[in-house]
């Protein structure tokens, strides 16, 4: 499914990710932990398109295909989703115009048609009850005035609907009470169907209770200094980054 | 991969879609302006004798003003003696009488700019047209229907010829020729233009439209249009502009004056997309214009809803002025300039009578090198108790090396009025392009959905076939806008 070699990747000639490799099959998910300030975000940014990083070094390969060479959109209709730390607000447009372009330019690009308005109606409305959000949030504009919690869970609306090959969570439970928690959980888990594969970004291993993951790496300092078993996870809350910080200095 | 910097240099290289010309034999005077040209214009339209002495007065009223120097656009000097003032495609008899007199090529470019000017599809249409090409009106569509309810629907030579009395009788008494030095250029020298009545009572059962279209070479457009709603009527009026490709510019100096008289309304809606100069800011149209209305009825109403996307440079402020107790003023507009486009527009409301009430809704979109100013007056004046005004003006930019502008006027003489400003300024940002590309969503897919948004409460102010055109109009002049 994605395979990262050797990933270098820079922002204003800064140097944050320094030799990553990582290899995700189909259905698996991957939790990957870290300190503040490690990369985990520039390693979304970096595989969902943002041009804000440059990469030196390495290559990505997503379904066979180089990773690296494909313009954002055509990775978002090729099935490679992020959820966003910080979802963007965009005023003006409503949220279920913005799906609708989005399901569309997806259905598009494989050759299909449009799809029926009603239908769509119908699928929006049940995927939004599913993340408890109220259905009046599909007519505000993108994120425009939401909460934390219901920027988060609108994130997870929009996978649910546009069904990823690949998921990218980038701290999709922070700033969520625990019932919120257990919202988003479900619906990722509801998304789990053995083929679909997960990578689960997170800086506590609270999420990784609910969505339990195949394989866990710590990213400390643009490496990844660590990988495992679920196990990791909870030795990790235990001990904190501490020890993985110091040994990556060492 | 896009960035801001790039989105700026696609959205310089778009092309004029409409930029064909037309290949009819004209007939035009010699460049330049004097008492005979002007006499020359009378005497071709065979117009009344009163029409001839309301021209040169304007004319002589004009050698005395100065060019207006405040409005915040730069251009090279008009020399208005190499201007072509009267400009006529030469008809097989003297007037065409049918769409079959018409030459084809003249049917051909309405049909490139795709205005159904054929009688079937203006059937499924619902809109009548009042097509100007050039300075003479050639065709004039359902015109049998709208006699049948008294409504007067054509053009404004032929009013003067049927209804001097209506022309006598309100010609002016909007715009006066001396009240701007465009105005009073278009005074002496309007072409041709349309003229609407709408008599007590009736309801014009559909939009009426005007296609204007600049062609022959070097011909200043002076549009003369005249709408006049009696009592208790209501008409809704489409403008629908194109001009074809050229490399000088061209001046345009048209009048629009409005008339509601009590209880009326009149729904005045402008779509222009007139050629706004390549990507080096050469040629284009010189746009400066005189509309207002005059809201002369208790009761009465006037909306103007204005999506402009063309011309060089454009200096328009569409304005109401509010006599009439409990009247109603209506600003709707939305300017998009791009590559080294300048527009100077906005709306004067003038509040006289009691109890009267404008909105003003203006939004601005800024790309390239191009700089929009907002200029909007609110007066009210001692005895206009109770008024109350509403002014919302955003701006939205793409890329950093455009401008926006605003000017609010606000000048209040009652102490019972209430008027309310607001204003914003944004942008469209590379992580709202982003956030929309992770999506699937293209980036000029993208440019487009944001911009229609932040246009929602102005489109929905437009007819609905308008509505549509004035959409894709917005995709298509910032196609291109990013990678
Ligand atoms: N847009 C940016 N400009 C400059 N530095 C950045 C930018 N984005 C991230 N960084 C830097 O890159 C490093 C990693 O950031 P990030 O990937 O967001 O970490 P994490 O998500 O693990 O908290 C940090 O030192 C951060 O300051
Ligand atoms: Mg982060």
């Amino acid at each position: 499914m994605l395979e990262i070699k050797n990933l270098h990747a820079t922002v204003d000639d800064r140097e944050i990710l320094k030799g990553i490799s990582l290899t995700i099959n189909p259905g698996e998910v991957h939790a990957i932990m870290g300190p503040n300030g490690s990369g985990k975000s520039t390693l979304a940014g970096v595989l969902s398109g943002r041009d804000l990083y440059a990469v030196t070094e390495g290559e990505v390969l997503y379904e066979g295909k180089n990773l690296l060479e494909m313009p954002p959109e055509e990775r978002a209709q090729e099935g490679l989703l992020l959820s966003f730390q910080y979802p963007v607000e965009i005023p003006g447009v409503s949220n279920i115009y913005f799906l609708k372009a989005a399901l569309n330019a997806k259905r598009k690009h494989h050759g299909e048609p449009e799809m029926d308005a009603m239908d769509f109606l119908l699928l929006v409305k049940d995927k939004i009850k599913k993340v408890n959000l109220d259905e009046a949030m599909l007519h505000r504009s993108v994120n425009e005035g939401f909460s934390g919690g219901e920027k988060k869970r609108n994130e997870v609306f929009h996978l649910s609907v546009l069904e990823p090959k690949l998921a990218i969570l980038d701290e999709t439970d922070s700033g969520l009470d625990i019932d919120a928690l257990r919202v988003v959980a479900d619906n990722i888990n509801a998304l789990r169907d053995g083929k679909r594969s997960f990578l689960v970004i997170t800086h506590y291993q609270r999420l990784l209770e609910y969505i339990v993951p195949d394989y866990v790496h710590v990213l400390v300092d643009g490496r990844i200094v660590r990988s495992g078993g679920k196990e990791l996870a909870l030795e990790l809350e235990q001990t904190g980054y501490k020890f993985e910080q110091e040994a990556a200095r060492a | 991969m896009s960035t801001p910097t790039r989105t700026v240099e696609e959205l310089a290289n778009r092309e004029y879609e409409f930029g064909f010309i037309t290949d009819v034999e004209a007939e035009s005077v010699p460049p330049g302006l004097n008492e005979d040209v002007i006499r020359l214009i009378s005497a071709k339209k065979n117009e009344p004798d009163f029409l001839l002495e309301w021209r040169l007065k304007a004319y002589r009223h004009w050698l005395t003003m100065e060019e207006p120097k405040w409005q915040n656009v730069h251009y090279p000097p008009i020399n208005y003696q190499e201007v072509i003032y009267y400009s006529a495609p030469k008809a097989k008899g003297d007037q065409p009488k049918s769409l079959d007199e018409i030459d084809p090529e003249i049917l051909k470019t309405y049909e490139k700019l795709g205005i159904p000017i054929q009688e079937q599809e203006m059937l499924a249409g619902v809109v009548a047209v009042d097509a100007v090409f050039d300075s003479v009106s050639v065709a004039t569509t359902f015109k049998a229907k709208l006699n049948e309810m008294g409504i007067i629907f054509c053009s404004f030579s032929e009013a003067a010829q049927e209804h001097p009395e209506l022309i006598r009788k309100y010609l002016g008494t909007v715009v006066p020729t001396n009240d701007n030095y465009f105005a009073a250029l278009n005074s002496a020298v309007f072409s041709d233009g349309s003229f609407v009545y709408i008599p007590k009572g009736v309801r014009c059962p559909m939009e009426l439209s005007t296609y204007f279209r600049i062609n022959a070479k070097n011909t200043g457009q002076f549009e003369r249009t005249l709408i006049i709603a009696d009592a208790g009527s209501y008409v809704s009026y489409l403008e629908g502009c194109t001009a074809p490709m050229r490399d000088e510019n061209q001046l345009h100096a048209a009048v629009v004056e409005l008339i509601a008289h009590d209880d009326a309304t009149i729904k005045y809606s402008t779509v222009q997309n007139w050629y706004p100069g390549d990507k080096e800011g050469k040629g284009g149209i010189y746009n400066f214009v005189t509309k207002r209305g005059k809201c002369e009825g208790r009761n009465s109403k006037i909306s103007w809803t204005q999506v402009e996307t063309g011309s060089a440079i454009t200096w328009k402020y569409p304005s109401c002025i509010l006599k009439g107790d409990n009247s109603v003023g209506e600003f709707y507009s939305v300017a998009v300039t791009a590559n080294y486009q300048q527009a100077d527009t906005g709306t004067k409301m003038i509040h006289i009578g009691k109890n009267t009430r404008s909105t003003i809704v203006a939004k601005g979109i800024s790309a390239g090198h191009a700089q929009s100013t907002y200029r909007g007056a609110v007066k009210i004046l001692s005895g206009a108790d109770g008024a109350r005004n509403y002014s919302q003006c955003d701006s939205i930019l793409i890329g950093d090396q455009c401008g926006a502008h605003t000017f609010p006027y606000i000048d209040v003489q009652n102490p019972t009025a209430q008027v309310e400003h607001e204003a914003s300024t944004s942008k469209i940002g590379e992580d709202q392009i982003f956030y929309c590309n992770q999506r699937g969503i293209s980036s000029e897919d993208a440019v487009s959905m944001i911009v229609n948004g932040f246009c929602k409460e102005v489109f929905r102010e437009l007819p609905m076939e308008f509505a549509v055109e004035a959409q894709k109009l917005l995709s298509v002049s910032l196609e291109g806008s990013v990678g």
